[in-house]
């Protein structure tokens, strides 16, 4: 079985969780025996390589045609010129927040595009542009690459899965990491909203990495759930050794994660204030970055809490792993999250994590610590008890290793297979 | 005929109110008491009123020699009655009245104290005799552990403390292939044994209303087959259940009011049996067998074990800190520190925090006011630490150990 991928992230380009269940289920795959071709906007020749064929849109050829057909579908788009925020996009906080002008009309391919298009690879203002410039590269991979099925990770792919399907009238599955609703709340962005909404309806099968995303997609976009399967996301194993942490009688509490409305940043810090009173050994980890990251100094330095709290920026995987090392428990207030991928990898390294109801790892994790991302005193209480009372990282831990051992990409990948298999019959 | 002996168990805990990390040293109110009250009162009026009347008019009816119930009522109960239901209360002491019902000793707290220090289960048992004393001018002669939690030394301590029998669990590990239908003997004491028939007992107390198992419906006439159907020479069939089967783990709905009826009715009408109490057991049979059970064995899930209380690293953790606090409460008199003393022992408070949630999750949901293991034992633990600074500050400095450098005299 061959697969045709479209993703925008692979490591070791990693901004969140994407590229990291993207890594994951390829292995899981050609572990499965599947035949992957990966591509992704830019291919820097540093990702890994490991039994499977990656591709960069910027290495495909565009040949020099006067007319550019669009696909049929491409008229469905209505695009609004609304100026909006991409705000978990935005890579670096340094750059001022940015408004998005007005989205160009359908877009025209001309003769004078280049043998290869450019893309820059980040969430940058350009965005959406890229996007459309990616469908464009990944439309003429049918000459190229041989495949059964494709497969397109999140609505940034989207377009370009859909243009393939249309040309060559293989089967389609969209693959939801998250949807515009996790990423923005009630207010979704309509173009990357109708975007979405085209890829689930074009799809032949759209995977949800969790049963709350299922439902979500099914609610919200009016898919019928039938055609939605639920796969979680796994962890690939680490069989490294924790660093030595030094003698301290610090109590590190960390959040990692995107600063941006979805995270949930601010419960973290309303629920810090709680503690900080109580628990003068307790210290605070921010790390991540994101267009709330300003907002969330602010209200630190309000509440005089400056001293006690720590923000790191983004950081890279290996940093992200000595930081677990390093703390004492791992906080996701998250406000929707279709998975959190961040809780397996903390857990992975034996730190106890507090994770949101409304999260789809919570699914999968029986004996997590679980609280409603508004409830700040329930999550103080939680924290507290994880720093002062000795039953609950012991316990925790046996438990969460054990759930931990189930996740493997390659029950999650074998899944996926399934979903394929019925397509294919 | 056989010997059916009912025996009930009547228990509510105090439940704790959500209690936070920064309530410490602020509040000393540990309890839902709104909660508490309005359970026990849907419990009265679901469970206890209208149980009790029937049970009543049985008696009143056959008369006390024909049908005859055990009943173990916590003092952790009596109190929530006195509190919040004296007419409950009234209820079961009209009944006592009849004649035609035997209570049974047990922890006052409905504890495990048994398992930390003998002292302490000694002065529960005390205490829960003379509130019976109080209440019903009654002093039992049989004795029944917290979730009938029963092993060797137990044994001793309660034969010591003047008892002559105690209730057990039929469990197949203790029995191997005898039958719980028989007396038993302590082998480590002079102590009866009344063991639990656990099949029949949880036909009624978790089958009843099962429609997926293949016995349902059950009616009165099959149950008193399977009883009549018993071996003739095992005369005893002890049904030892909580209370709170009739009318709330079991719906009226599912008739089983009319089904306890019925059967008692069918029951005594064919000969097929007498409803005795525990007592009388012992006056009218001979042990046939001595047990010995060196490890604690419980009636409760499938395994018959303590796992259900102390089986994870938050209940041990929540056990051991709340009995080392037991020197600091032998230094007070201080009444209010001597009742949260013993609500807080209560068994229940442990069974929040199980984490068996796959096989046995169903029965241990019921009436947990917490969402998760960890909120009740963080919210517990954090009880725990300001009962203890109330403890530290009644202590003198000499006696307080090196918790003692922390008194705010």
């Amino acid at each position: 079985m061959k697969v045709l991928m479209l993703g925008w992230e692979f490591p070791p380009r990693i901004a969140g969780g994407l590229a990291v269940a993207c890594f994951g289920l390829v292995k899981g795959l050609v572990h499965q025996g599947v035949e992957v071709t990966f591509v992704m906007p830019l291919r820097t020749g540093e990702e890994p390589p490991n039994g499977y064929r990656l591709l960069g849109a910027n290495e495909i050829d565009i040949p020099l045609t006067s007319v550019v057909e669009l696909p049929p579908f491409w008229h469905q788009v209505t695009f609004y010129g609304v100026r909006t925020a991409l705000g978990p996009y935005l890579e670096q906080l340094t750059e001022p927040v940015l408004s998005f002008s007005a989205v160009p009309e359908p877009v025209t391919f001309t003769t004078e595009t280049p043998l290869r298009l450019e893309f820059s690879g980040k969430y940058g203002p350009d965005l959406l542009s890229e996007v459309y410039r990616y469908a464009y590269a990944v439309s003429h991979l049918t000459e190229k690459v041989d495949f059964d099925v494709i497969h397109a990770h999140d609505w940034l792919t989207y377009l370009g899965g859909l243009w393939l399907k249309a040309k060559t009238g293989k089967p389609l599955v969209v693959h939801v990491h998250a949807t515009e609703y996790d990423r923005s709340g009630e207010n979704p962005n309509p173009d990357i909203r109708t975007i979405e909404q085209m890829g689930f309806e074009g799809a032949d099968a759209v995977i949800a990495v969790s049963f709350y995303t299922r439902a979500l997609v099914a609610e919200k976009y009016g898919i019928p759930p039938e055609k939605i399967w639920a796969v979680h996301n796994a962890v690939l194993p680490k069989d490294r050794r924790p660093v030595e942490r030094p003698p301290s009688r610090r109590k590190v509490v960390t959040f990692l994660g995107r600063v941006t409305f979805q995270k949930g940043p601010e419960y973290f810090v309303e629920a810090a204030a709680k503690l900080a009173p109580y628990v003068p050994e307790a210290h605070f980890v921010m790390a991540g970055t994101g267009d709330l990251l300003k907002t969330v100094i602010h209200r630190v330095a309000q509440l005089r809490l400056g001293a006690r709290f720590s923000f790191t920026g983004f950081l890279p995987p290996a940093e992200v792993e000595k930081l677990f090392d390093l703390s004492d428990v791992y906080v996701m207030p998250s406000v929707s999250e279709p998975f959190g991928i961040s809780a397996l990898e903390a857990l992975r390294a034996g730190v106890p994590v507090i994770i949101s109801k409304q999260s789809g790892v919570a699914e999968v994790l029986p004996h997590a610590l679980k609280v409603d991302f508004w409830d700040v005193d329930e999550l103080a209480d939680l924290i507290y008890g994880v720093l002062r009372y000795k039953g609950i990282r012991p316990f925790f831990v046996r438990h969460a290793q054990a759930e931990l051992s189930q996740l493997q990409w390659e029950r999650a990948s074998a899944k996926v297979v399934e979903v394929y298999k019925t397509l294919l019959t | 005929m056989k010997h059916i002996c009912l025996y009930f168990q009547v228990h509510q805990p105090f439940r704790l109110r959500i209690y936070r990390f920064f309530d410490i040293g602020v509040s000393h109110e540990y309890y839902h008491d709104l909660n508490n009250r309005a359970l026990l009162h849907r419990i009265a009026k679901k469970c206890y009123l209208p149980m009790n009347a029937l049970l009543k008019k049985l008696i009143e009816k056959w008369g006390p020699e024909y049908f005859s119930v055990s009943f173990a009522i916590s003092g952790i109960a009596l109190e929530q009655m006195q509190l919040y239901a004296p007419e409950v209360l009234e209820s079961f002491q009209a009944l006592y009245k009849t004649s035609g019902v035997e209570l049974i000793g047990e922890t006052y707290a409905h504890s495990l104290a048994c398992l930390k220090s003998r002292t302490e289960f000694e002065r529960q048992v005390q205490k829960h005799q003379a509130v019976l004393e109080e209440l019903f001018s009654a002093s039992p002669r049989v004795f029944r552990n917290t979730e009938l939690v029963y092993y060797d030394a137990v044994a001793q301590w309660v034969a010591k403390l003047g008892f002559s029998a105690m209730m057990a669990e039929g469990a197949d590990t203790l029995l191997g292939w005898r039958s719980p239908n028989y007396l038993y003997e302590s082998a480590a004491a002079p102590l009866a044994l009344l063991l639990r028939n656990y099949k029949l007992s949880d036909d009624i107390a978790f089958r009843f209303s099962n429609q997926a198992w293949e016995a349902w419906p059950l009616t009165a006439e099959k149950y008193t087959q399977w009883i009549a159907d018993l071996p003739e020479e095992q005369k005893i069939v002890n049904l030892f259940m909580d209370y709170e089967t009739f009318g709330e783990h079991q719906w009226p709905e599912t008739g089983i009011f009319e089904f306890f009826e019925n059967w008692v009715e069918l029951t005594l009408r064919e000969k097929v049996g007498l409803f005795v109490t525990p007592s009388y057991l012992l006056r009218e049979h001979t042990p046939a067998a001595k047990l010995s059970v060196p490890m604690p064995l419980s009636w409760a899930d499938t395994e018959r074990d303590l796992t259900a209380w102390l089986g994870n690293e938050l209940q041990e953790d929540a056990f051991e800190t709340l009995y080392a606090l037991e020197p600091l409460v032998e230094n007070t008199q201080e009444p209010s520190l001597l009742r949260d003393w013993l609500r807080l022992q209560t068994s229940d408070h442990f069974y929040y925090m199980c984490t068996k949630f796959f096989s046995d999750g169903d029965v241990h949901k019921y009436f947990n006011p917490f969402s998760s293991p960890y909120e009740a034992y963080v919210t517990y633990m954090n009880v725990l630490a300001d009962f203890k600074e109330r403890l530290e500050a009644q202590t003198p400095v000499s006696l307080g150990g090196k918790s003692a450098g922390d008194v705010k005299e």
